[in-house]
């Protein structure tokens, strides 16, 4: 209480220089951070109450999560129409001495974030009491990793960019090694970090870099400086920190060859946590890729493009046709989720605000559909999640209609199928892509989509379209008779069938979510100093 | 009357089958009469505005849009839901909504393997809507959705209820026409940008198209991008391999309506969107069109007389018969895209009608294998002669409709239009009246093989049912159009010529 008046007391009188050092503070705009901070600190309490509570009820800590997520997100939608209606709201912002800016592109990212966050622990939920992992600490970690995920997409400096990405990924490293009795699981949480790390290493040298070329790590200054004098000293110094800060975004968001991690770390670690990771982390990720490039390097997009576009084509490629190849589910998806980083990445490739608008829409489509997808791989791995193949989701269309048929639409979502948010997402991409003139790039996402359209065909082929599986027929030695129906918890047929309506509503009203994205992304192209 | 149809006419038969569709998810699956009796009664009420619209049509001014709608759909991508209907669209949304009902008869006590009759009536209901939004829509965007939904239940379709190799025919119908479709939107949005237009209104761009100065070569690329997605549709040689996979595996249901509306899906796109919009390019493409329509014809033609199956030579034919519309569009004249919208309902109906028979032969002998067959009009005569009437109409019989289709493209490519090489065309003419010469043969063999004679020693002391009361329903009125159409070709010439004359005079001046 004494701590609190002080603090007052502080506030109300202005500070006398009393020592003979004065640190002066910067103002903090504590509203605008309101989301982070309540992303953050609930999730501290959480974590500490979990060690007191002796006894809590069923889904307690799931329901807290969701709770904490959803309060998140409700004040970033408050604050969405403070920075966005420009005649009623003060509009886009900076604060805490302009490193840390609160516009209609952070605020987006953000409700992004405690979407997947959301999605991801109503599927954790029957997760972890199924593995027998119950427990508050990753409801905790995802909680935490999403407010690194808000800094990252908020960042004004390249410094809190970095803290930013290390909040975000510190936890998912723990996570993705959080189930204690997989090894698999133990082994993606290893290389997850250790080349996360790499990749944070490459990031901050970038960082380096660019302080040394430009004198600043504000993105707005950099952005100012490039501007004032696009040959500054060091321009190769500049292009080389570029370059750095690339690999090291490339690492978060998968994009080929910076992949390598993606499909071990995908298969090993648990389902949940994947789900969180190829929404949110990715999400994430982009966010920053969007700030650093299409803002802040906006002069000198001429320098990068033809990187980002070769990156843009290697994942489209790459991930589409090496997840042709797979035969295990969870590995499809992390080959598949590469190649949707392929269409991302040709939103920001194209440096315009209809690209970065698409991207927005992209990460807010994709993100429901692989949650939802993922709360489908969950449910049908089973215990320990052995069943990860092909050959588990058999015949899943007579056994389980309704699950087969949400699964279903979420693959033809992926696929790009009309009347799916899908489509739009795809469309949008491409739009923009062809109207700054990139028609063969267009074109080759296009066809990648194709080629990685066989793939989610081959599941709905393995739920539709094959016969259970034959005990005297299989292709191992003995094989169950009927496999055990999939057991299906509340939270988790509830996350599938929101993220399900949430992918066909979108797909029929693009306009909802449209209308959104391009609200807020013209103004963080406008807003910078 | 007038008003309700201008306002809703087009609307509610595109969309009623959606929300059938629907409701059918609703009703639980063991009412197997209820689904049967709400999807019919959709397909009729859908009927009963075709006939609707058939009479409010206005025939003196074919060439305009008419009951037509537009209304703001996706703002920020500027695209609406603009619908309307004139003398090209009209024949093929007759043909959908007089086909789905007798398909739906035909099912009533046929549904294949694994039954599940909710499920399959779903699928042909969104089938439907997809079928007619495709032949309304007005706008770019709209129609590229509904040509995509229709993707969708015939996929599934194939997949589910279809034969020993379902899932790679399924799987490769939908990987195609998605390979051309990824092509198609990627031209539709260069079209979009490059024009400036507003919306992406088929008739403006059209107009924005003629008003500014594209570079040919860029014209001919777009063009391409079409081309792809619309010749993988129709299907073109030599995109033409989903199809006897497709067609061969598909439930009976799934190959009539495949072969009556959704193959008319590309050439229908050719007419209406490809030539109307880039003309300049259309005449470098031309050439290559007919030449690929003709190889088709033949190719076409000798792949029939190859088959030892009787559903995979009516799927061959297909491609030959593709060929002579595809070739009656080449020649860019309006007495040869008469002749191929023709061509499009005459062999919507006579191949329908042949895959209809097919199915049923399947059903009484469970095989389609040519030299097992026999003596089809001893053991069932009246299927028989049904059967002999529908080859008839297949190899272009004067007096049946496929003559409509055939002989008038045929003459067509002796008089191209403006700009196409005539020697070529002329070449490409020859080759293509030889092509009804090997249609007449296959067609003849295969009646011949499967009709005629005695029943082979497998089946000749088995009691073959002939026509079930539901099989009378559904095939007398196809046999009935092609025959009327086929004496009274006036009928569907008056509807179209309008409109067609006007597209070629305005697109290519002649």
């Amino acid at each position: 209480m004494s701590l609190l008046a002080s603090l007052a007391a502080q506030a109300a009188q202005p500070v006398t220089p009393v020592t003979s050092v004065l640190v002066e503070t910067p103002s903090v705009d504590w509203w605008g951070l309101l989301p982070l901070i309540l992303l953050a600190a609930p999730a501290m309490v959480l974590l500490h109450a979990s060690s007191l509570l002796r006894r809590v009820f069923r889904g307690f800590y799931a329901t807290a999560s969701v709770g904490i997520a959803g309060t998140a997100a409700a004040f970033a939608i408050v604050q969405w129409f403070r920075v966005t209606d420009l005649d009623g709201g003060r509009g886009p912002y900076t604060t805490v001495a302009s490193a840390y800016t609160v516009d209609g592109y952070s605020v987006f990212i953000t409700v992004v974030l405690c979407v997947a966050v959301i999605v991801s622990s109503l599927v954790a939920d029957g997760y972890l009491r199924r593995e027998g992992l119950d427990g508050a600490e990753t409801y905790a970690l995802l909680l935490l990793s999403a407010s690194g995920g808000v800094v990252m997409a908020s960042a004004n400096d390249l410094i809190v960019l970095f803290l930013g990405l290390e909040v975000l990924s510190i936890p998912v490293y723990v996570l993705a090694a959080s189930h204690l009795r997989r090894s698999a699981s133990q082994e993606a949480g290893f290389k997850y970090f250790i080349l996360g790390a790499f990749a944070s290493a490459f990031f901050l040298y970038g960082i380096a870099l660019v302080y040394g070329a430009t004198g600043s790590t504000n993105l707005g200054t950099i952005r100012q400086t490039l501007q004032d004098d696009p040959f500054v000293d060091g321009g190769a110094l500049l292009l080389a920190g570029a370059a750095f800060l690339l690999v090291g975004f490339g690492f978060k968001v998968a994009a080929v060859p910076f992949h390598a991690w993606t499909p071990d770390v995908y298969q090993g670690a648990p389902s949940p946590v994947v789900s969180y990771m190829a929404s949110g982390v990715k999400a994430a990720g982009f966010a920053g890729l969007v700030r650093v490039f299409d803002v802040t390097l906006a002069g000198q997009v001429r320098d990068w493009q033809p990187i980002v576009v070769g990156l843009a084509v290697l994942t489209l490629l790459g991930g589409s046709v090496l997840a042709v190849a797979q035969t295990d589910v969870k590995r499809m998806l992390a080959y598949s989720s590469i190649s949707h980083a392929g269409f991302l990445l040709v939103g920001v490739a194209v440096a315009s605000p209809e690209g970065a608008a698409a991207v927005l829409f992209y990460l807010a489509a994709y993100g429901l559909m692989i949650g939802g997808t993922f709360a489908v791989v969950t449910a049908v791995a089973g215990p320990g999640e052995q069943a990860t193949g092909i050959d588990a989701f058999r015949g899943l269309g007579r056994r389980q209609p309704m699950l087969a048929l949400g699964f279903t639409v979420l693959l033809f979502a992926q696929t790009g199928v009309p009347l799916t948010s899908g489509f739009f997402a795809k469309f949008g991409v491409i739009k923009a892509a062809v109207d700054g003139g990139w028609y063969w790039l267009a074109a080759v996402a296009m066809l990648s989509a194709v080629v990685g359209a066989f793939v989610y065909l081959r599941l709905v082929v393995a739920m539709f379209m094959v016969e259970d599986i034959d005990p005297h027929h299989g292709d191992g030695d003995v094989v169950a008779a009927t496999p055990a129906p999939v057991a299906m918890p509340a939270a988790l047929t509830l996350a599938l069938a929101a993220t399900v309506v949430a992918t066909l509503v979108v797909g029929f009203l693009p306009g909802l979510l449209t209308d959104l994205a391009g609200d807020a992304v013209p103004v963080v192209l406008a807003t910078l100093p | 009357m007038t008003d309700f149809l201008n306002d809703w006419g087009l609307t509610i038969p595109t969309l009623l089958p959606l929300v059938a569709a629907v409701v059918m998810m609703l009703i639980p699956k063991a009412e197997e009469e209820t689904h049967k009796v709400v999807a019919l009664a959709t397909s009729l009420v859908v009927a009963v505005f075709g006939v609707l619209l058939l009479l409010n049509f206005d025939f003196d001014r074919t060439k305009d849009l008419q009951f037509a709608v537009d209304i703001g759909w996706i703002d920020i991508i500027r695209s609406r839901f603009t619908i309307g209907v004139d003398g090209i669209a009209l024949p093929l949304i007759l043909l959908t909504m007089f086909v789905v009902p007798l398909v739906i008869i035909y099912s009533w006590n046929h549904f294949p393997e694994p039954h599940n009759p909710k499920a399959f009536l779903i699928l042909i209901m969104i089938l439907h809507t997809g079928m007619l939004g495709s032949f309304v829509a007005q706008d770019l965007i709209l129609f590229f959705v509904f040509f995509e939904v229709v993707l969708l239940p015939m996929y599934f379709m194939i997949g589910v209820w279809g034969g020993e190799q379902r899932q790679y025919a399924s799987i490769k119908f939908f990987l195609y026409t998605l390979f051309g479709s990824a092509l198609m939107i990627v031209s539709f949005l260069a079209l979009f940008v490059l024009t400036g237009a507003e919306t992406f209104n088929m008739v403006q761009l059209a107009e924005q198209v003629a008003a500014r100065e594209i570079a040919l070569s860029t014209q001919v690329l777009i063009f391409g991008g079409m081309f792809m997605g619309f010749g993988i549709k129709v299907p073109m040689f030599p995109f033409h391999t989903w199809l006897p996979d497709a067609h061969t595996q598909a439930p009976t249901q799934g190959s009539v309506i495949l072969a009556a509306v959704l193959l008319k899906l590309g050439t229908y796109g050719f007419v209406r969107i490809a030539l109307p919009i880039l003309p300049d390019a259309a005449i470098e493409w031309a050439p290559w069109i007919g030449l690929l329509a003709v190889i088709g014809i033949i190719y076409g033609a000798l792949g029939c007389l190859a088959q030892t199956d009787m559903k995979r030579l009516i799927a061959f034919s297909s491609v030959a018969h593709m060929g002579y519309v595809m070739l009656g569009i080449a020649t860019l004249t309006d007495f040869g895209i008469n002749a191929a919208i023709f061509g499009m309902v005459a062999h919507g109906l006579i191949t329908g009608m042949l895959f209809f028979i097919a199915g049923s032969i399947k059903e009484r002998f469970h095989t389609l294998e040519i030299k097992r067959l026999g003596g089809l009009l001893k053991q069932a005569p009246r299927m028989g002669w049904i059967l002999g009437l529908t080859t008839m109409a297949s190899l272009g019989l004067p007096g049946l409709a496929g003559f409509w289709g055939e002989f008038p493209a045929i003459l067509a490519a002796y008089n191209p239009a403006e700009g196409l090489n005539v020697t070529l065309f002329r070449a490409y003419m020859v080759i293509a009246a030889l092509g009804t010469v090997l249609a007449a043969a296959y067609l003849l063999w295969l009646y011949q093989r499967t009709a005629f004679g005695e029943p082979k020693e497998e089946f000749a002391h088995e009691h073959v049912h002939d026509m079930h009361v539901t099989e009378w329903i559904a095939w007398i009125p196809m046999v009935i159009a092609f025959v009327v159409l086929g004496l009274m070709p006036g009928l569907l010439f008056g509807m179209m010529d309008g409109a067609v004359t006007n597209m070629v005079r305005t697109a290519f001046g002649g």
